[in-house]
């Protein structure tokens, strides 16, 4: 870890200001920050500690959307009673993600910007185009079983490793932002992540200088709820596959399917082709296989990591069956 | 700004903050408080050996900086009990071998105190069936609990045994 | 007073039997464990040594070649730094087990990716952490190391190789046959305290406090790495945080806290990352094996082949010893056993929990479920109609055999439905469940040990020898026997260990410990008894001690060799495991439902802590099976999964409720108190189990362990 200044702000907006500076970074739980800058795959040289400054409310807005604060943690955002009630993918998801030791800690803002688990990104003697630009990718010559098998490019092929934001993103939230000029701005978390692209070191929309207030859930969709993480262990290891899936079913033919993915790619994988061609279509296996290879038709492995093709067909299929209770 | 005087209260006595702010709170409690109870396993949030109860909650000291918790209360393995006033479940871990070399077990038993209060205040964990209802002390309720403490030497069976006890006959706690 | 034994015959006079206290086996909380709990006991970085500098390790980025330079002029410049240790005594990979000499030096030649170079020492850690990322070095490179174990040429283990009978001929005309092809990934220790040493030089002598699970080799590698005399070094391993193999051998960071120690003339500590513990210090190796097996119509095995393929680097003598128990375990008159070595430039491999039969028997007795299964076989029956009388290799008799009553009394307990089976019958949801049974087998190994005991004038007895307790309950186990022995109630019994003053014990290691120093301390207490019984005149039980010894201190070292029955008999320890699991149809996720072990392992010392190694034996057990793996990249050999998130050793939520049964019995030849290993038992075969289970759940069959949901989906429909 590199030496720091550490900064505790007297106001969001200073917050913001610092942020922006030279190598200014917020930290909020810093349970990935601060693994990251043990490792110096992260070397702020300012940290900004956005701790004392509010937003850790989950506040009831107009039209029964909620408002979860950036600093709110995961433990009690899973354990907040609408969420359970109305958002039980999310709850669902948080849950399945990490530990309670680290979901103490963890907050919504900072569980959204967490960064790939990537082998060779954590790795500061071995290559990463991520890490360092220019120096390669280490891992589509090496091991890749975490790896991405959607919307790779010939410079990274990492994941977004989170569970939260893939039901937020089946949820369609959205994540609010304050930016530099103390102005706020809305994304969906459907538009808030980049693919790796030419730039993989870009993971999201965030500009120096923005901070994310808060997360916002729309109203409630009801329906059915399903977060199905598929993993290595039974608890505390990240997704090789995960389902978002808000789905209901009226007089015998989908009236809503919003479908995300986790373990995929390198953001939460959402496709809005899938809904269409869910909704108004009777739910069957053979509908369910269609989905799937409509969501996959670009899939590409890299070896260690071909089994997330397969593993994505049979989980849809899984929670799709499970959500509809069709005979799978 | 920073504030240089602060001062983190550890098991209910203050200790002045770190000059280096790079000091994580496991090291800051290990090194300059001199509680080694708590333990580094990993130093990145994989293993629990360091778990420490802050504001009543369970963090893993090593991903926290000492300095963000001037003003914080935080409670380690030596503050919940000792050989002669051992806390219900230090002494069911005992009772129950739930340990063997004995390095997660610090980790496993602030753990294992501050679980009990979340499943009373009905935390749902990934394990509960049903978000909205009252949450049990069941053992699978435990054991996705526990999952943020690794026991190499395997003892997990054991230390199942030993929560369990506690949680089915009273409500866990410190010494007192 | 000395009290020697070298066993050159059994000994079944079962004395501790007859000393009619209880005491020995008794379910006894660990003496050291409201330490434990508390927190209080202190482990290798835990002592607080005025004026203590901290050392970080350098690391090599390359996989072959030579240190050109070394260029530290920045971190030395960086606050608090206080020098860059590059003495060639520095260590490059850690002694295997047992060694007791330096392992392999010259850092600067390099010989896998992470090897360690150099070491920085500063003032503070967050310092000498930071300054180690500065250190820039230059190599000259050796291009195309070899990295891929399947692809070298590899050397055959001559001692391993048996050729018995008409193999082929007999593979070729059973009615019933199966040649599999059966892999398992490499494994890590992981002991949850990383290495750590805390070195101490007062200009002649180094104190070393370190995590180390064999002293009395370890003085030996340290003394001999550093250049000094064994008299000028002493180590202090009092508490150890587990081992598992890892700590067998002194490694990196012990010698280069002593080397900086000794340069700067004050305390220094060196704890490696985890991510160190996992590049540097030793992996299991990767195994390849090929089991053919035959039998006729009744389920006889008549051919017997394993044949395996491990890994090592060049100059290491270690060899996973994947053979070890298939030598004996089943009877067959026509044999092929063959073993090799292949040269790559990966980390070293060495003992990880279990060395052999952790990886072995998970083959094997999955092959021999696959067997049962053509034969049309009960597999617990399988297994029972195919227990050799003697030896079928050595024609040695087994020094004692329960592998049939662990069979019979694990399939009574689990509830094991005797007769055809039928895989994919038990579907729940969305879960296939199945149920299987593997054998337990483990050699049992002795050591030389020595301990002292001690009564003293108060009639309290002290119990000293450099044996270290890892997790494996020896505090407890030899005040047992002491207490036994001498008639004293435990609290009265000082047990004191983990110091090289001390006299020497084996170290633990090999399952070999409580076997091996609860000889060396039952001698020693024998003795003592006798002494005092002649003293006054009447049974022990009847005197108090501190009036028979009239306010003098009695002393006894007691000294077990192992002797000429260790070549008269074949020793091991065996057992059974019975494993009900779900897997998921659409997934391949595998979890275990419930697991039993049953085991023979000679006299049970303590049966709480005994219990406690089986538990913990049988949870590794579900890590081989199911999540662990160390991956290595393809292009330069380093460790790619380096950490407790990527590497995979089971979570609580892994493991169900777990049921031991101990089959007691008295082995005479294992030792003088009729004790056997335990420590690894429970992970020799469990795995099997597992595996079994997986296929009588779902109907497919995987060769690949760990059975992860990607290998399984590959084979479900
Ligand atoms: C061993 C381990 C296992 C884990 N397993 C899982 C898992 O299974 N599933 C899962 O989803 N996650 C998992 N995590 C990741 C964990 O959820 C994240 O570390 C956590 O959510 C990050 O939140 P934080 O508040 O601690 O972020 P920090 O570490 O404080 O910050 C992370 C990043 O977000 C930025 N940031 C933080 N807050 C804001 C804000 N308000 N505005 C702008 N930027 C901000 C920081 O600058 C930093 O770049 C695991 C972590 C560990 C260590
Ligand atoms: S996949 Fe991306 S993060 Fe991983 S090594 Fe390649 S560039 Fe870096
Ligand atoms: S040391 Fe903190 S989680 Fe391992
Ligand atoms: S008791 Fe050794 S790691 Fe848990």
């Amino acid at each position: 870890m590199k030496p720091f200044e550490y900064i505790r702000p007297d106001s969001l907006k200073h917050a913001a200001q610092l942020t922006s500076g030279e190598n200014g970074t917020a930290i909020a739980g810093g349970t990935n920050l601060l693994d990251l800058m043990k490792l110096q795959v992260e070397t702020p040289s300012r940290l900004i500690d956005l701790n004392r400054l509010g937003l850790k409310e989950i506040a009831e807005a107009e039209d029964g959307i909620l408002r979860i604060g950036a600093l709110v943690t995961n433990s009690e955002a899973a354990a907040h009673p609408r969420i359970r009630s109305d958002y039980p993918a999310l709850a669902r998801a948080i849950l399945a993600g990490a530990t309670q030791q680290l979901r103490n800690k963890a907050t919504t803002g900072g569980n959204l910007c967490q960064r790939t688990r990537c082998y060779y990104f954590t790795n500061t003697d071995q290559p990463c185009n991520k890490r360092d630009p220019g120096s390669g990718c280490g891992a589509i010559k090496g091991v890749a079983k975490l790896h991405a098998v959607l919307g790779t490019s010939a410079q990274c092929i990492a994941t977004y490793p989170g569970d939260m934001a893939v039901a937020l993103s089946a949820l369609d939230a959205s994540v609010e932002i304050l930016t530099e000029a103390g102005e706020q701005r809305v994304v969906p978390v459907r538009d808030f992540y980049l693919l790796p692209g030419d730039t993989p070191w870009r993971e999201n929309v965030l500009a120096a200088g923005e901070i994310i207030t808060a997360v916002t859930l729309p109203s409630p969709v009801g329906g059915t709820q399903i977060y199905r993480k598929v993993r290595e262990r039974s608890s505390y290891a990240f997704a090789l596959v995960s389902v978002a899936a808000i789905v209901s079913v009226e007089d015998g033919l989908f009236a809503r399917a919003d479908l995300a993915f986790g373990g995929l790619a390198h953001k939460p994988w959402h496709d809005p082709r899938l809904s269409d061609l869910l909704v108004g279509s009777a739910p069957s296996v053979e509908l369910f296989d269609r989905a799937a290879d409509l969501l996959l038709e670009d899939a590409q492995g890299f070896g260690e990591n071909d089994f997330k093709i397969p593993l994505a067909r049979r989980t849809l299929r899984a929670v799709l069956a499970e959500a509809t209770g069709v005979d799978a | 700004m920073l504030d240089k005087s602060g001062t983190i209260n550890v098991n209910g006595e203050p200790h002045r903050s770190p000059e280096d702010p790079r000091r994580s709170l496991l090291d800051f409690l290990r090194e300059e408080c001199g509680l080694t109870g708590t333990k580094k396993g990993c130093d990145h949030g994989q293993c629990g050996a360091c778990t420490v109860i802050v504001g009543g909650l369970r963090i893993n000291s090593c991903l926290t900086l000492a300095v963000m918790h001037e003003g914080d209360d935080v409670t380690t393995i030596e503050g919940l009990g000792t050989p002669d006033k051992p806390s219900p479940l230090q002494t069911a871990f005992h009772d129950h071998d739930g340990y063997q070399c004995g390095y997660c077990t610090p980790g496993q038993i602030c753990s294992a105190t501050a679980m009990l209060d979340e499943i009373a205040n009905n935390w749902p964990s990934d394990a509960s069936d049903d978000l909205g209802g009252a949450i049990e002390a069941t053992d699978e309720e435990i054991r996705e609990r526990m999952s943020g403490n690794l026991c190499r030497c395997g003892a997990y069976a054991n230390i199942v045994k030993a929560i369990a006890e506690v949680a089915h006959t009273s409500n866990g706690g410190s010494a007192e | 007073m000395n009290a020697h034994l070298k066993q050159d015959e059994p000994v079944d006079d079962n004395f501790l039997d007859k000393t009619g206290q209880g005491e020995v086996g008794k379910p006894l909380s660990r003496v050291e464990g409201l330490d434990k709990v508390t927190g209080i006991v202190p482990y290798a970085a835990e002592y607080r040594l005025d004026n203590c500098a901290e050392g970080v390790l350098v690391q090599a980025t390359i996989t072959r070649g030579q240190v050109t330079r070394i260029d530290a002029e920045a971190a030395l410049a960086m606050p608090g730094v206080i020098t860059v240790i590059e003495d060639d005594r520095l260590c490059a990979r850690a002694a295997q087990g047992t060694a007791g000499e330096a392992p392999q030096q010259a850092p600067r030649t390099i010989c896998y990716w992470g090897q360690p170079i150099a070491l920085v020492v500063a003032e503070s850690f967050e310092q000498a952490r930071d300054a180690a990322k500065t250190i820039r070095v230059e190599y000259r490179e050796e291009n195309g190391a070899p990295l891929d174990p399947t692809l070298v040429d590899a050397e055959e283990q001559g001692n391993e190789t048996v050729n018995q009978g008409d193999f082929a001929k007999a593979l070729s005309e059973a009615p019933h046959s199966v040649d599999l092809r059966i892999t398992t990934e490499g494994h890590a220790s992981a002991a949850m305290e990383p290495h750590a040493a805390t070195a101490d030089w007062d200009g002649d002598k180094l104190t070393v406090r370190a995590a180390l699970q064999m002293l009395n080799f370890n003085i030996s590698e340290l003394a001999d790495a550093l250049g000094l005399d064994e008299k000028q070094v002493r180590i202090l391993a009092p508490y150890v945080g587990g081992g598992f193999g890892s700590k067998l051998g002194v490694s990196q960071e012990t010698v280069a806290a002593s080397l900086a120690a000794m340069q700067l003339g004050r305390p220094v500590r060196v704890v490696m990352t985890r991510q160190q513990v996992f590049q540097t210090v030793m992996r299991r190796s990767e195994t390849s094996q090929r089991l053919r097996l035959a039998c006729d119509d009744e389920g006889k095995l008549t051919a017997f082949g394993h044949e395996a393929l491990v890994s090592n680097l060049p100059g290491e003598g270690f060899a996973e010893p994947v053979l070890q128990s298939s030598h004996f375990l089943y009877a067959a008159p026509n044999r092929k056993l063959q073993l090799d070595v292949a040269r790559v430039h990966r980390m070293t491999a060495g003992s990880v929990r279990a060395p052999g039969e952790a990886v072995g028997m998970p083959a094997l007795e999955a092959a021999m479920d696959e067997l049962a299964e053509k034969a049309g076989v009960d597999p617990v029956e399988f297994r029972l109609m195919n227990i050799p009388e003697r030896d079928p290799e050595q024609d040695l008799p087994f020094s004692s055999h329960k592998l049939a009553e662990c069979l019979e009394q694990g399939a009574r307990a689990f509830g094991w439905a005797r007769g055809e089976r039928k895989p994919r019958q038990r579907l729940e949801g969305e879960w296939w469940i199945g149920t299987g049974v593997a054998s337990a087998a483990r050699v049992h190994n002795v050591g030389e040990a020595k301990a002292r005991v001690t009564v003293r004038p108060d009639g309290t007895v002290c119990v000293q020898t450099d044996m270290t307790d890892i997790g494996t309950g020896t505090y407890t186990i030899l005040a047992q026997i002491a207490s036994e022995m001498l008639v004293v109630p435990v609290e009265d019994v000082l047990v004191e260990l983990g110091d090289t003053e001390f006299p020497r014990g084996p170290g633990s290691g090999g399952s070999w410990g409580a076997a091996s120093i609860g000889s060396a301390v039952f001698l020693a207490c024998k003795e003592l008894r006798s002494q005092i019984e002649s003293k006054t005149g009447q049974p022990i039980k009847d005197a108090s001690l501190g009036d028979a010894l009239g306010g003098e201190e009695l002393s006894c070292e007691g000294h077990y060799e192992p002797g000429d029955v260790k070549s008269d008999y074949t020793s091991s320890g065996f057992g059974a495991f019975f494993a009900e699991v779900r897997v998921n149809r659409f997934t391949g996720e595998v979890r275990v439902n419930r697991m039993l072990g049953a085991f023979g392992f000679g006299r049970v010392l303590n049966e709480k802590t005994a219990r406690s190694q089986c538990i913990g034996g049988i949870t590794w057990s579900i890590g081989v099976a199911l999540t662990e793996a160390l991956m290595f990249d393809p292009n330069d050999g380093h460790l790619v999964n380096c950490d407790l998130a990527e590497y995979h050793v089971p979570v609580n939520r892994d493991v169900p409720e777990l049921e031991v049964i101990m089959v007691e019995e008295r082995d005479p030849v294992a030792s003088p108190i009729q004790a056997k290993g335990i420590g690894e038992l429970g992970m020799c075969g469990g795995a099997a189990a597992i595996a079994n289970a997986i296929y009588n759940a779902c109907g497919a069959r995987l060769y690949d362990y760990p059975m992860t949901p990607d290998r399984v989906i590959a084979v479900l429909d």
